[in-house]
């Protein structure tokens, strides 16, 4: 029960874009077209899990043994790294187009605050392992969801006849303002 | 200290060796987005895009040189299939680059040719045999209509007729305006 409710509170209660204001960047970046938003979502997931999991292993059986936990962001900064350069070797071999896609947002992963922010929440929060997978994996889900129902609304607001002074990047900011409040209502169903 | 350099050390060499392997295994040879391209490309090799043929082009394509509306025999639906794989808008065709128009295929006539085998050099295909100061001709099947063998010639002894209807290629014939058959109805009047 306990292992379904950091599911749930990852990717809806406390969701890393709209509730916790992580990993903006592509959410704005990628979130032009469904099809990228999508990879762009698988990408990030694969990530967030694995750099996830790696990183308490890292954190528990290496940094705190020899206590060494002042090197801790290091140290996940570099299991991230690893871990995304991993993911776009992958990539360019199973899917070249998705690769060209995505660009620079790809290797641009390792920069993703929600990623750094997930492996330090993990230990700041003392999870052990499957919950640090759980909660990996939910962010990577919350994420994933909303960057494709971002994307979603931007295809149709291309379409729509919006104001000058509202066009472009500023009604994008407007719309996920709007999806950040909507999501301020699951406030407080889960305390964890 | 010098546990944690040791630790950091260890850390990034288990890493470098995942990478490494990584790299090895998933190793991708040539770029197979200009495999994509290029099988989309109709391959007269007829160098209308300003490349000097299909592979070029989709070189020039996936390098974003090249915008996806420079081939004439390709057409809309040519346009159509490289923008759905590529995730783009699709466009007109630039008409600088030609026209599209029904597959084409030379034809050498033949008691006019002098066997000076300036069209076989330049054809992209090798669709025509023929020896020096010997009749030429075209093998019809392995012509792809580029017009490419049309300018060299120097007693304009090749000439364009329309490619035998294929499935592929047949198409409705246009329905007659009253113009056009005010025309064809004097052409035949006049036998």
């Amino acid at each position: 029960m306990e292992y379904l409710l950091i599911l749930i509170s990852a990717v809806w209660v406390n969701n890393f874009v709209l509730v916790k204001f992580l990993g903006l960047c592509p959410f704005m970046g990628v979130s032009n077209k469904v099809d990228s938003a999508f990879g762009m979502s698988v990408a990030t997931a694969f990530v967030l899990t694995v750099a996830s999991v790696v990183s308490y292993l890292v954190h528990r059986y290496l940094l705190v043994p020899f206590e060494l936990e002042y090197l801790r962001t290091v140290s996940f900064i570099l299991v991230i790294a690893v871990a995304v350069q991993f993911t776009e070797v992958v990539v360019r071999r199973t899917s070249p187009l998705l690769h060209r896609l995505l660009g620079i947002f790809l290797p641009l992963i390792t920069t993703n605050c929600a990623v750094l922010g997930v492996a330090l929440l993990n230990v700041q929060q003392s999870h052990n392992l499957l919950q640090s997978a759980l909660y990996g994996f939910g962010a990577a889900v919350g994420f994933g969801m909303i960057l494709v129902l971002f994307s979603a609304m931007r295809e149709r607001i291309a379409a729509a006849p919006v104001p000058v002074a509202f066009q472009g990047p500023a009604i994008a900011l407007i719309t996920a303002g709007l999806m950040a409040l909507a999501f301020m209502g699951f406030t407080g169903f889960v305390d964890l | 200290m010098t546990v944690g350099l040791l630790i950091m050390g260890l850390l990034a060499a288990v890493f470098g060796l995942l990478l490494g392997y990584a790299a090895v295994r998933f190793r991708v040879e040539g770029d197979p987005v200009v495999d994509q391209i290029e099988s989309l490309l109709p391959q007269t090799q007829c160098a209308q895009c300003g490349y000097p043929g299909c592979r070029p082009y989709a070189e020039a394509i996936a390098s974003g040189e090249a915008e996806i509306n420079q081939c004439p025999p390709g057409g809309d639906a040519g346009i159509k299939a490289l923008a759905d794989l590529l995730g783009r808008e699709p466009m007109e065709l630039n008409p600088e680059n030609g026209e599209e128009k029904p597959r084409e295929v030379a034809v050498i006539i033949e008691k006019w040719c002098i066997g000076c085998t300036l069209c076989i050099q330049a054809c992209p295909v090798d669709a025509i045999s023929g020896a020096s100061k010997r009749m030429h001709t075209v093998i019809a099947a392995e012509c792809t209509g580029c017009e490419l063998c049309l300018p060299p010639c120097p007693v304009d002894c090749i000439e364009m007729v329309p490619a035998e209807s294929e499935t592929e290629s047949w198409r409705y014939p246009r329905p007659l305006q009253p113009l056009d058959r005010l025309v064809a109805e004097a052409a035949e009047a006049l036998g």
